[in-house]
């Protein structure tokens, strides 16, 4: 391979481990997953970068990881973000068709998406996405590409994600600093849901919740496009957090407990079980109720999901989910999680699987690494546009690589 | 409840003008009146009460009450409650007096020292018994003030409590969230007799203006009667076209109500909202929605009247009560319980007593000899006799660490800290 340029990189960032991916794609489009690095991370808090010498290091490693299983040199990545302060909204922008022969250009779409990205946002945010959901064409409704229609007036839905400008800035500045170009920065909970769904269940309306370590990010599709995304500042650490204080163990303690003990749903047989804690000569050290911890859990769990069902009920999608939800992150490998998830949202619910991805399918098909898959995908999709775009660049680009090698 | 005036379900009229009389007591109430006499409360019947001439003699009001005896010889009460209440119970017929005749009595009153902590119980007492309804807006003193007058406060108001059909209160120290460092003593104390002013005024509105959706006086009295807590109040103003909007922005980000804190763990909630002529029925619902939105738990009892002096602004009220916080985490209106314990080693005879929550009965009438014996304490080194009922000291409650989160960005969703684990939030019993 001479040509690096269908190398692919998905770099998270998260609450408990920093992630890369490596992806291959070939010359068909098709996308293969050749590299998984990873590291545990230290220096991030609810998703923010919280202490930056850390998160470089692990940063680092995991690259470096990363580069060794694919054997590529890492120059560029599309980068994770999530937090508190990312919002997502609809809007809507208007644009008037003002060509004698009232054709819709490719450039009266470029203007009516910049109008929708005009929005009146705080100074100190920045757009992180502006997803075009449907065009209208005189108000015609339902329209994906209306470049060659006839019309007066194009308007566009857009969905906006948006976020604090510094905050997104310290993530970016971060790998920067690591000597690494940033492609573009991605929502976590939008790159889970371009790994885990279809095409058809996008269609048919689907919710994608994706619990990780210090955020659950969510996104709902319905009828092929992005309707709404959020993120809630809680995640498995919270989880872990809680255990600590309610069962009075260490913070590492209870984070082991948790995988070792943990459910989204109290077990019949565990009622009054209890467990030994023991120290690492094997002396037992204090006894812990498992009926306790898994209330805790429990309670923390359906929490979560009860928040977001109430941010679905009061943006009014809760009808529009006929494909169901897809639980993904770390948070999805909790026992009963499902099951939980069902009783609060009322809908089938299921764990996600990546499905549309070759390359080290076992090693990858699992939640926590959904969000870096999704980072490659969303990475594929616009090397795929970019190419498709302009078939004369292309191949000045091509040449002039060409010319440039030594 | 004596005063049960009938209210008609429906009225256009405007409310019948309820006799009100306003009574300050101690410096700070008689203080208080004075800004509350440049304000619209017309109708009322202003009353100063104090033991200081001084205080008294700087008054505008027309009815002064002071009291005195030989035995207190023109000093005051020199800080001290019992004195206060001394003499309240001496001159308590006069009390009576001032009151009667009266629907509403509002007792305005700076706790913590002598005057005001003393007389208020006892005059909340003399008002009840003229069949009046008593609603108490007192000030917790600031916390640099020190323990003995948080404790004098405390007890003075869990007296207070008692007697009165409802209790506001709010804790000084909670004001400093308002106000910006520089700010100096002066115009500190100004703002907090402000801030009380404002609640009085919430509650007088809602009792005399016209009500499009009327506030039930059965609702209100039943709301502020029996929640043996502080409530909690904020009072915001707005206008322009997104007035319903920025109201409900500044009510959220009142320090009152600690980012709607206060109203995601208040059990009642009153609103009383207020506009000139063009109030809408949309703006009205919205800032409902988006209040009941934040109290869940919360019974809501709401109002809306309009004020043709009020133009193109929207006020709204809003009066947070929460129930038997005893039986909760330290409530957020509290004042600092860890001051009760400071003082013990004055009173040499103190009765250790438990701490049942609603234990806080009326402390008994004194008898002749017992009064004379609080008054004639000037300079006298003679221990205190242990009149009024102590209170078992209270530590506060254990303290929820966010352990992890502890320093980072809180994570607070309609007032829910989700930092603090679900289970504690939720009240559910390990066990």
């Amino acid at each position: 391979m001479f040509d690096d340029s269908s190398i692919i990189v998905g770099l998270e960032i998260g609450t408990s481990k920093v992630c890369a991916v490596v992806g291959e794609q070939g010359a068909d489009g098709a996308l293969n997953i050749i590299g998984l690095g990873q590291a545990r991370s230290r220096g991030v808090r609810k998703g923010e970068i919280a202490d930056t010498a850390q998160a470089e290091e692990d940063v680092r490693n995991a690259i470096v990881e990363a580069e060794q299983m694919a054997d590529v040199e890492i120059r560029n990545v599309y980068l994770g973000v999530t937090g508190g302060h990312i919002r997502g909204f609809n809007n809507r922008g208007v644009h008037p068709v003002v060509s004698a022969d009232r054709e819709i250009s490719e450039d009266d779409v470029q203007d009516v998406i910049k109008n929708a990205k005009a929005i009146n946002l705080p100074t100190e945010n920045n757009v992180v996405h502006a997803i075009r959901q449907h065009f209208f064409v005189d108000g015609q409704d339902g329209v994906t590409n209306p470049v060659g229609m006839l019309g007066s007036r194009l308007e566009v839905d857009v969905h906006v994600v948006h976020g604090n400008t510094n905050r997104l800035q310290n993530a970016i500045r971060l790998v920067r600093g690591l000597q690494l170009e940033v492609d573009e920065i991605v929502f976590n909970g939008l790159a889970s849901s371009l790994a885990l769904l279809t095409g058809e269940q996008k269609e048919l309306g689907a919710l994608v919740i994706d619990i990780g370590g210090g955020t659950t990010d969510y996104v709902v599709y319905a009828g092929g496009v992005i309707r709404h995304t959020g993120v809630l500042a809680v995640g498995g650490d919270h989880v872990s957090n809680d255990l600590a204080y309610g069962l009075k163990v260490p913070l590492s303690r209870a984070e082991k407990l948790k995988l070792e003990h943990g459910s989204a749903l109290l077990d019949e047989k565990n009622k009054g079980q209890s467990v030994t804690i023991t120290n690492e000569l094997g002396l037992p050290l204090k006894t812990v109720n498992v009926e306790h911890l898994q209330r805790i859990m429990s309670l923390r769990l359906e929490e979560i999901f009860q928040l977001v069902a109430q941010d679905l009920e009061q943006a009014g999608l809760f009808d529009y989910l006929r494909a169901g939800v897809f639980l993904g992150g770390g948070g999805a490998r909790i026992p009963h999680i499902a099951r939980l998830a069902e009783q609060v949202l009322q809908m089938p619910v299921s764990i996600g699987q990546t499905n549309s991805i070759s390359g080290l399918k076992s090693a990858l098909n699992q939640p926590e690494f959904f969000t870096a898959i999704g980072l490659v995908k969303f990475g594929s999709f616009k090397t795929r546009k970019r190419e498709g775009k302009s078939l004369a660049r292309d191949i000045k680009v091509t040449l002039r690589r060409f010319l440039q090698r030594p | 409840m004596k005063t049960k005036p009938p209210t008609p379900a429906v009225t256009l009229e405007p409310a019948r003008m309820r006799a009100a009389r306003i009574i300050g007591v101690g410096s700070a109430g008689v203080g208080l009146l004075e800004v509350m006499r440049r304000e619209e409360f017309a109708g009322a019947g202003f009353v100063a009460v104090n033991t200081d001439a001084t205080s008294l003699a700087g008054s505008t009001v027309a009815l002064k009450i002071h009291l005195e005896t030989r035995l207190l010889r023109g000093l005051g009460t020199g800080g001290d409650p019992e004195r206060g209440r001394a003499i309240a119970e001496e001159q308590f017929a006069t009390l009576k007096t001032a009151c009667e005749g009266a629907d509403v009595i509002f007792i305005v009153a700076g706790l913590g020292g002598g005057a005001g902590s003393g007389i208020a119980p006892v005059l909340a007492r003399a008002a009840k018994e003229t069949g009046a309804l008593v609603l108490a807006f007192v000030t917790l003193p600031f916390g640099c003030e020190g323990n003995r007058r948080q404790e004098q406060a405390q007890q003075s108001l869990d007296q207070l409590r008692v007697v009165a059909d409802g209790v506001i209160c709010l804790p000084c120290q909670k004001t400093f969230k308002l106000i910006d460092e520089n700010t100096s003593v002066l115009d500190t104390f100004r703002i907090t007799g402000e801030l009380l002013v404002e609640g009085v005024r919430g509650v007088w509105r809602l009792l005399t203006r016209p009500g499009l959706i009327q506030i039930h006086f059965d609702d209100f009295c039943a709301l502020v009667r029996n929640r043996h807590s502080e409530s909690a109040f904020a009072s915001v103003e707005a206008s322009g076209p997104a007035r319903s909007r920025e109201v409900v922005e500044k009510l959220l980000n009142h320090p009152l109500l600690e980012e709607g804190r206060v109203l995601a763990e208040s059990d009642a909630v009153l609103v009383s909202m207020m506009g000139g002529k063009d109030l809408t029925m949309a703006e009205v619902g919205r800032v409902m929605e988006q209040i009941n939105r934040h109290c869940e738990h919360a019974k809501v009892i709401m109002g809306a009247a309009v004020d043709e002096g009020m133009k193109a602004l929207l006020s709204v009220t809003v009066i947070a009560a929460r129930q038997n916080p005893d039986a909760k985490i330290a409530a957020p209106g509290a004042a600092p319980a860890s001051g009760e314990s400071a003082d013990t080693s004055t009173f040499s005879k103190r009765q250790p007593v438990a701490a049942v929550p609603g234990d806080n009965a009326p402390p008994p009438a004194f008898t002749m000899e017992q009064r004379e014996h609080a008054l004639a304490r000037h300079g006298s080194g003679r221990a205190r006799k242990a009149v009024a009922k102590m209170r078992q000291a209270q530590l506060p409650l254990a303290i929820i660490s966010k352990g992890r989160f502890d320093k980072s960005e809180p994570t607070i969703h309609k007032g829910e800290d989700l930092d603090i684990p679900t289970y504690i939030r939720r009240g559910v019993a390990l066990n």
